[in-house]
């Protein structure tokens, strides 16, 4: 597969890794951020901790948008779905998020008409094959997907649909990364940065953090060596007391990101005020909601839903674990309680959550390319 | 949910402009390209596939220059090894 | 510590995670229970949720040595003669796919629970459910397909029944077969007896069933060029016990795919798996469609593979005799039985990495047999 099989060329990430390892300072422990969950799956699926040198650890940030979606939204989305008339479409990876009485999979289960789909686009299809039915589209994700979703709604407006709606659970990047800059208890060194939410955005609205709070920005792509390569150019700028921004994804992501997207999201969508995040509590101005000119798109305007704010459960540490404090089995209930058949909090049941991939992945060996390191010092 | 893909547009929709038929890897779909009007896609260049949609254009040139950095540093890890066994030897 | 090829040093794991891990394979193994109230679309998906439900419920109720060993095949002794006795039932949607139809599948799809366990398989009875409305013409066809599948595999129907349910229920047509083989080879076969060193292969590309199925159904707008590789393997099957008759087990990879299949072996036997990305036969179109779709090919159902395992030195012999045979002409060894983590499949990735194989959770491929 083009443009996939060249970046996950093994001999290269041995290369990368040794000239990793020698950027080392010795005696130096190194704290890297990778935001995006997509980044934690690649991470996992490949065993790349195990080409990285013991002291450089990747923590696991809150860049995995169905894991931030609290409990109370799940109800409300439910809660929409089990209307007689509404049928509720959704990504694969929502159905198994447990709101407070199970998920859309038991929902499902239990006759409400939850159907997944692939793109936004597949609810459109669903809206006009069913007339007398209201399509009600569960939209989540990043500045990645919101376009995709704002795509949909214009496209509904000129084709006139009548029964299509969003319900809206879009959140935006910068102020969850800049929760975690200012959050007590982390020390990071530098940030891996999303490769695909910079598509749209760009790499512009990340300079606050190497301006700001002195720590270097790579956007990275997602193959292996894209990531061990970003963890390179981190380490370089490390190494050389640098803190910029780069550009590892250049042949996807452009430096201004897509105005078009941005346009798209800017006609149909506007920030809320504020918005609760699982784990994380409540940011301001990070999500996105419907705006006015659309609102006979609005499912959360067309039906009424509980609003009702749901707390975690006790023993949830997802918080933690999403602000990269703890790692996933250091989290109390990780692998008891809460295992992927049984999740108690969104890092498991999502695939790209942390807890996840740890669980399914595992880490069984921690091996160190030791020739290189030593290749490095010479 | 970050899943993007790369593939290769084939042919355009005669009569819908925002569609057009990419292929991944034999796979053949259709995608929504709107997002590239400022700079639209034509057969046989490549594009990011995220949930439907075309995000963003592969820049062939940049992913020659990104690939040329790893050759690089992967001939470069080559050469030193070598180095590192014929120092062994004597 | 050791030092492989590579010149890679194996560091201790910290003692507290080394806690979590062996945490999580406590529970892997614990005695399942299944928690749900209802019956959701994961208890059919042929992974954690439905190895738990046959364990805790019809395991549990039916309790007898001949269901306990739980492989595709019950092997009986009926009088004297050595019987092998299964059933299936098959709920694809949609009936009719590139490379074949529900009446192929459900001819096949048992003669090759049949042929994996050393059997030659003889008689099928068949049992339709159909749905008022269901066009006769459609039963006609996949009655057809069950004909010339039977007689491809050298097999006969010789009872059935039929049931017709209200419209609405039984999505057109849903079909049993219960067959019957006689184990008229000295083997004995069964997943449990795979021991350390024995070689796993594939007889060919995997995930061609599930991914046409998921295409056929028109949902997702995607076309490719694949089609489902449904086929009766007893010949498949009957070369290779000529040729090696040291093989130790057999399995009908169907859903849940190879990952399914590698995870019964390690649990049967109580041993390790390891397998190689590398050497996993994907065609290039499954694989972008999976890729396309962000699932794995692991868990992709087949219906036309079988995965065998070996003893080592027999790996060579049995990996040319399945690919002297059309069926198996893209056989290969992907892998093998170690004792290592016992219980615990892994992948050594196409990258290095080695990652966890685990039973799948969830449902992403709804009916596809």
């Amino acid at each position: 597969m083009r443009f996939v099989d060249e970046f996950r060329d093994a001999d290269k990430a041995h290369a990368l890794a040794a000239k990793i390892a020698a950027l080392c300072e010795p005696g130096r422990q190194y704290k890297l951020m990778e935001v995006c969950g997509g980044h934690t799956h690649t991470i996992y699926k490949h065993g790349l901790e195990d080409y990285l040198p013991e002291s450089i650890t990747l923590v696991h940030g809150p860049g995995c948008p169905v894991c931030v979606i609290p409990m109370g939204r799940v109800d409300d989305a439910i809660h929409l779905a089990s209307r007689p008339d509404v049928i509720m479409t959704s990504f694969g990876d929502m159905m198994r998020v447990p709101g407070s009485n199970g998920s859309f999979f038991d929902a499902k289960a239990n006759g409400t008409d939850i159907r997944m789909v692939y793109s936004p686009l597949d609810s459109l299809k669903i809206a006009r094959q069913n007339p007398d039915r209201q399509v009600v589209f569960m939209a989540i994700g990043f500045e990645t997907t919101a376009p995709s979703t704002a795509v949909t709604m214009l496209r509904a407006a000129t084709e006139g649909l009548r029964n299509f709606s969003v319900f809206c659970n879009h959140v935006t990047i910068i102020p969850a990364i800049k929760a975690i800059l200012d959050s007590p208890d982390l020390r990071l060194d530098g940030f891996i940065g999303p490769g695909h939410v910079s598509t749209v955005i760009g790499c512009r609205p990340y300079e606050f953090i190497a301006r700001d709070y002195g720590k270097p920005v790579v956007v990275a792509g997602f193959e292996p060596l894209d990531i061990l390569q970003s963890i390179y150019m981190l380490m370089l700028q490390l190494s050389q007391g640098r803190s910029q921004v780069e550009n590892q994804y250049s042949r996807v992501v452009p430096w201004d990101g897509n105005t078009v997207a941005l346009k798209a999201i800017g006609e149909t969508m506007e920030l809320r005020p504020y918005f609760e995040w699982r784990g994380l509590g409540f940011i301001s101005h990070s999500a996105l909601k419907v705006r006015s000119a659309y609102e006979s798109m609005d499912a959360e305007l067309l039906f009424s839903v509980p609003g009702v704010r749901v707390a975690d459960p006790k023993a949830c540490q997802c918080g933690e674990v999403l602000k990269g404090v703890l790692k996933p089995w250091e989290c109390k209930v990780f692998g008891t309680a809460c295992t992927p058949e049984t999740p108690i909090g969104t890092c498991m049941v999502s695939p790209e959550g942390a807890c996840a991939a740890y669980y399914n992945y595992g880490r069984m060996h921690r091996t160190r390319v030791a020739e290189a390191a030593r290749l490095g010092a010479s | 949910m970050c899943l993007g893909i790369p593939g290769e547009v084939v042919e355009l929709h005669p009569e819908q402009p925002d569609l057009a038929k990419v292929n991944v890897s034999g796979v053949r779909r259709m995608i929504n390209i709107g997002l590239l009007a400022d700079d639209p896609p034509t057969p046989g260049e490549w594009v990011l596939i995220h949930v439907g949609f075309a995000l963003s254009k592969i820049d062939e040139g940049e992913a020659a220059a990104a690939m040329a950095f790893l050759e690089g540093i992967g001939q470069a890890y080559e050469d030193e090894i070598a180095a590192l066994r014929e120092s062994l030897i004597e | 510590m050791s030092v492989d090829q590579g010149g890679r040093r194996e560091l201790p794991v910290l003692d507290r995670e080394q806690q979590v891990l062996d945490r999580i394979d406590r529970a892997r193994r614990r005695t399942p229970r299944v928690r749900e109230e209802r019956i959701t679309m994961s208890h059919g998906s042929g992974g954690k949720a439905t190895q738990t439900l046959v364990e805790a419920i019809f395991l549990d109720s039916f309790r007898n040595d001949l269901l306990e060993p739980l492989e595709d095949s019950a092997s009986l002794l009926l009088d004297g003669t050595r019987v092998a006795f299964t059933t299936d039932s098959y709920v694809v949607s949609p009936l009719f796919f590139p490379g074949g139809d529900i009446g192929d599948l459900a001819v096949n799809g048992t003669v090759n629970d049949l042929s994996v366990s050393g059997a030659t398989p003889l008689y099928l009875s068949a049992g339709f459910i159909l749905e008022e409305g269901f066009p006769v013409a459609d039963l006609t066809r996949v009655v057809s397909s069950m004909r010339d599948a039977a007689a491809r595999a050298g097999v006969s129907v010789v009872t059935g029944d039929t049931k017709v349910v209200q419209r609405g229920k039984a999505d057109g047509c849903y079909i049993n077969t219960a067959g019957v083989g006689l184990l008229s080879r000295s083997v004995s076969l069964g997943v449990a007896f795979a021991r350390p060193g024995d070689a796993i292969i594939v007889s060919g590309p995997i995930g061609d069933h599930g991914v046409t199925i998921m295409l056929a159904r028109g949902e997702l707008d995607i076309e490719a060029d694949v089609s489902s590789d449904t086929a009766a393997l007893n010949g498949l099957v009957g070369s290779l016990l000529d040729e090696v008759p040291d093989v130790r087990a057999m399995r009908d990879a169907t859903r849940g795919g190879v990952a399914t299949i590698l995870n019964e072996i390690a649990r049967a036997a109580g041993v390790g798996v390891l397998v190689s990305e590398d050497d996993i036969p994907v065609r290039e179109e499954v694989r972008g469609a999976c890729e396309l779709l962000g699932i794995d090919p692991m868990y992709v159902a087949c219906e036309g593979r079988l995965v065998a395992v070996v003893p080592a030195g027999s790996a060579d012999r049995a990996v040319a005799t399945l690919r002297a045979h059309p069926l198996g002409a893209q056989a290969a060894v992907i892998g093998h039985v170690t004792d290592q983590q016992p219980g615990i499949v892994q992948l050594k990735t196409a990258f290095g990495g080695t990652r966890i194989v685990d039973l799948l959770v969830g449902d992403p491929l709804p009916r596809i047999c």
